[in-house]
């Protein structure tokens, strides 16, 4: 992390810009498996509460816009990096976490709520289902939050500079396909009932 | 020492991988061995009871695939591919280490359970997997599966997950991204490219059983309903997620085999791979259509006549690639001038066993004979010639080619010839009566059967030819030993081969090449007719190069997935969060260490 590619490669890209992009390829098997079994499960509880009674489409939609938002502010701390403005690559690093930290707090509701409310992890199988898919998803943010806040403190202490831009450049590829894993499960999950 | 246990070389991660699989290769074929001298004859042989035999049989077919045969090809895929493609080392020389040590502590770990049974209070010294080694719901419920048995093969094989995904990046970048000037990707030697094929199979293949498995832990552990009728799960969506992974899987084990004879093949026939390219797309085929046909593991589970269908012709479909590719090799060998190496003899062997193999695939195919020989030992045939007399071969015809390259000594050749025959007999008295004994009805994993079913006769033939095997392996292991002692007299390119491993001393120096070649051709150290052979490298770089250092936080972030696993085993949170704080310590220590490539 703290050192840039110097070789050429063959392709033209970097190393680990590729192996981040068969990573990517990689986990979306992963989020592929957990989706089918979601659908194959669709509608299968035994006892409720349902899919239907519990889901809050307007407070998700919210959370899904904060989610976007932090794919824009990652698109602006690129940037700011790359043209070695560093103040302002620390702010949207910063801003990026913050609507990621966002986001989680919203699932963390979420999911108490839902418990409150009678769904637990092994009600039903909408309640199973819901939370390992979507729950592997806020692993996923987690990650990608400490990722960001790693990468604001190198920051505040002066070691990140636009030579680290590849960097930068790797974090953003998992934060926007973390975010765009997330439009797939809000539409499946949330909007297809 | 310290310099092994830091190593990011990957010819010494290369030979770890080696011996590690080897030692792993010969537990498995000991568990083989035992559950064959209880099958010599009917009603027991030996006295193992239902309990032990289910142990014997799920962990043979566990540590054969992922303990075994996965890790030797993962030994070539270190040590040669670099030195094909003309590089210096691969892509992330930390990541390879990594696997390497997540490997062998995945491993230790499954294979811990064969004497952890005091420490769960159980009432015998073994609580290994039992559950077969597909595992199937609802067997491993706890309900139907309480002991720490399951837990054990659930979480081992998470941990080896780990260890198969972070090559497969590895390599798939290391041969995109690493190649030497002028190697193009249709100059890429087929052993690498059927490596490329294989880690695309790996990285894709893997996500979908840690899905799998995660599930099921959560049914284990906390009490979800995955595959569980009780609460409305279905068994049979373990069986979809555990085969769309384990039909990928059989292409994982096959494929680097056959790039190793499409070495093998042409440098001891002195003529080009026949039909290179066509080998080439037919690996790419293999592996697209090898997406497509993972229900026929599934016939007997009632799909419905459209899936049967659609399943059998799919299946039936990749026998046109595979087929493609042995007129190939035949073609090769036709008019060459061939020389009967070991490691020719071996490669010959891969092509006849693994017709026989892929022919009893192609009945299976066919949904109806499918239901007659569903869980059978006609199965059990049909697997082991194709990843016995496949992939195994295939990996000891590897083994003698490359093992002056690996170590700078010859193995023996006349104990070669004495090992590959005792191997081709072996096998094929151990595996086929087997075809037989399984459509007269003999179920696969049964400790015991009754006289009166008529296959008494051969299950004695399989024990004889068992032990043949067995004993093959351990002329094959003296073989090995005995090389320690021999003097380090193997020339660069002892068997005339044309790739670029060869341009090399044997064993290579640790920078691998003096200069990085500039490649010209399909056949780089080969008279073409278009082509002059490739300029010799000079001895001596003419540079200093600069070779990284190695590193502990590789082996040590390592240490900290079995770690997890038995805070995981045991139900102490705890010791899974210590677990944990060593990964994430090893990761950060590991990404801010100066490290130059």
């Amino acid at each position: 992390m703290t050192h840039g590619s110097t070789h050429a490669t063959s392709m033209g890209v970097d190393n680990r810009k590729m192996a981040f992009w068969a990573f990517i390829g990689s986990e979306c098997l992963l989020f592929g498996s957990l989706i089918a079994t979601y659908l194959v499960y669709k509608g299968r509880s035994l006892v409720g509460p349902y899919p239907h009674e519990i889901l809050n489409i307007p407070f998700t939609s919210f959370s899904t816009f904060d989610l976007l938002m932090s794919s824009l502010a990652m698109v602006l701390a690129l940037a700011a990096v790359q043209r070695g403005d560093m103040k302002q690559g620390k702010l949207w690093l910063f801003v990026t976490a913050l609507l990621g930290l966002i986001f989680l707090g919203g699932q963390f509701w979420e999911f108490s709520h839902f418990v409150h409310e009678g769904l637990g992890l092994t009600t039903n199988l909408f309640g199973s289902t819901f939370y390992v898919l979507t729950g592997t998803h806020g692993a996923h943010v987690t990650v990608g939050v400490i990722w960001l806040l790693t990468l604001w403190i190198q920051a505040l202490r002066g070691k990140l500079g636009p030579q680290n831009a590849l960097t930068v450049e790797i974090t953003g590829l998992y934060w926007h396909f973390v975010d765009v894993v997330w439009i797939v499960i809000f539409t499946v999950v949330y909007l297809i009932q | 020492m310290k310099s092994w246990l830091t190593t990011t070389d990957h010819k010494r991660i290369g030979l770890l991988y080696f011996w590690t699989a080897f030692g792993f290769f010969m537990i498995g074929g000991l568990e083989a061995l035992i559950i064959r001298a209880q099958l010599v004859r009917p009603d027991g042989g030996l006295g193992v009871s239902a309990e032990t035999f289910n142990q014997l049989f799920t962990m043979h077919g566990t540590t054969m695939v992922f303990l075994a045969l996965m890790p030797l090809s993962a030994a070539f895929f270190n040590y040669i591919i670099p030195l094909q493609i003309g590089a210096r080392d691969v892509a992330f020389p930390r990541l390879n280490a990594f696997s390497y040590w997540v490997f062998l502590l995945g491993g230790l770990f499954l294979n811990a359970s064969f004497v952890a049974g005091p420490l769960f209070g159980a009432d015998r010294l073994s609580v290994a997997p039992d559950a077969g080694w597909f595992g199937y719901a609802n067997l491993t419920s706890r309900q139907f599966s309480p002991g720490p048995n399951v837990d054990f093969w659930l979480l081992g094989l998470q941990i080896l997950g780990i260890a198969s995904l972070a090559a497969g990046f590895n390599f798939v970048v290391t041969i995109l991204n690493m190649r030497a000037p002028g190697m193009r990707m249709l100059r890429l030697p087929p052993f690498t490219w059927m490596t490329l094929i294989t880690q695309f199979l790996v990285i894709t293949a893997f996500p979908v059983i840690t899905v799998a498995l995660v599930l099921l832990m959560f049914d284990r552990f906390f009490g979800t309903h995955f595959f569980l009728p009780a609460g409305g799960g279905d068994p049979i969506l373990w069986q979809h997620l555990f085969w769309m992974f384990g039909h990928p899987e059989v292409y994982i084990l096959i494929l680097p085999a056959m790039g190793i004879i499409s070495e093998v093949l042409p440098t001891f026939s002195k003529k080009p791979l026949f039909g290179y390219t066509v080998v080439v797309y037919s690996g790419v085929v293999i592996a697209f259509l090898g997406w497509s046909v993972w229900s026929h593991h599934m016939f007997s589970t009632g799909l419905g006549p459209i899936a049967d269908s659609v399943f059998a012709g799919t299946t039936m479909l990749i026998a046109i690639p595979t087929g493609v590719k042995i007129f190939n090799w035949i073609g090769t060998l036709w008019g060459g001038q061939i020389r009967f190496t070991t490691s020719l003899l071996f490669a010959v062997g891969f092509i006849a066993m693994f017709i026989i193999g892929g022919l009893s695939g192609v009945t299976h195919a066919s949904a109806p004979s499918d239901l007659q020989q569903t869980d059978t030992y006609y199965v059990v045939a049909h697997i082991h010639y194709v990843l016995f007399g496949g992939t195994i071969l295939g990996l000891f015809s590897g083994i003698y080619y490359w093992w002056p390259k690996m170590t700078g000594r010859f193995l023996s050749e006349r104990m070669g010839k004495v090992h590959f025959w005792l191997t081709l007999i072996g096998m094929n008295l151990a595996f086929f009566p087997m075809h037989f004994s399984g459509l007269l009805g003999m179920p696969r994993r049964i400790y015991t059967y009754s006289a009166d079913l008529g296959v008494a006769r051969f299950n004695q033939l399989s024990t004889i030819g068992a032990f043949l095997i067995g004993i093959a392996t351990l002329v094959f292991f003296w073989n090995l030993l005995r090389t320690r002692r021999r003097p380090s007299n193997a020339p660069a390119n002892p068997w005339g081969g044309a790739t670029l491993e060869w341009a090399i001393s044997s064993p290579p120096p640790v920078y691998n090449f003096t200069v990085i070649p500039t490649v010209t051709s399909r056949l780089p150290l080969w008279q073409t007719e278009r082509h002059a052979p490739m300029a010799p490298l000079p001895d001596r770089p003419p540079a200093p190069i600069h070779v990284p250092g190695g590193s502990w936080w590789p082996m040590i972030t390592a240490f900290g997935l079995p770690i997890i696993a038995i805070g995981a085993l045991a139900h102490l949170i705890p010791i899974v969060l210590a677990g944990a704080a060593v990964v994430i310590v090893g990761i950060y220590r590991w990404a801010y260490e100066p490290f130059e490539m």
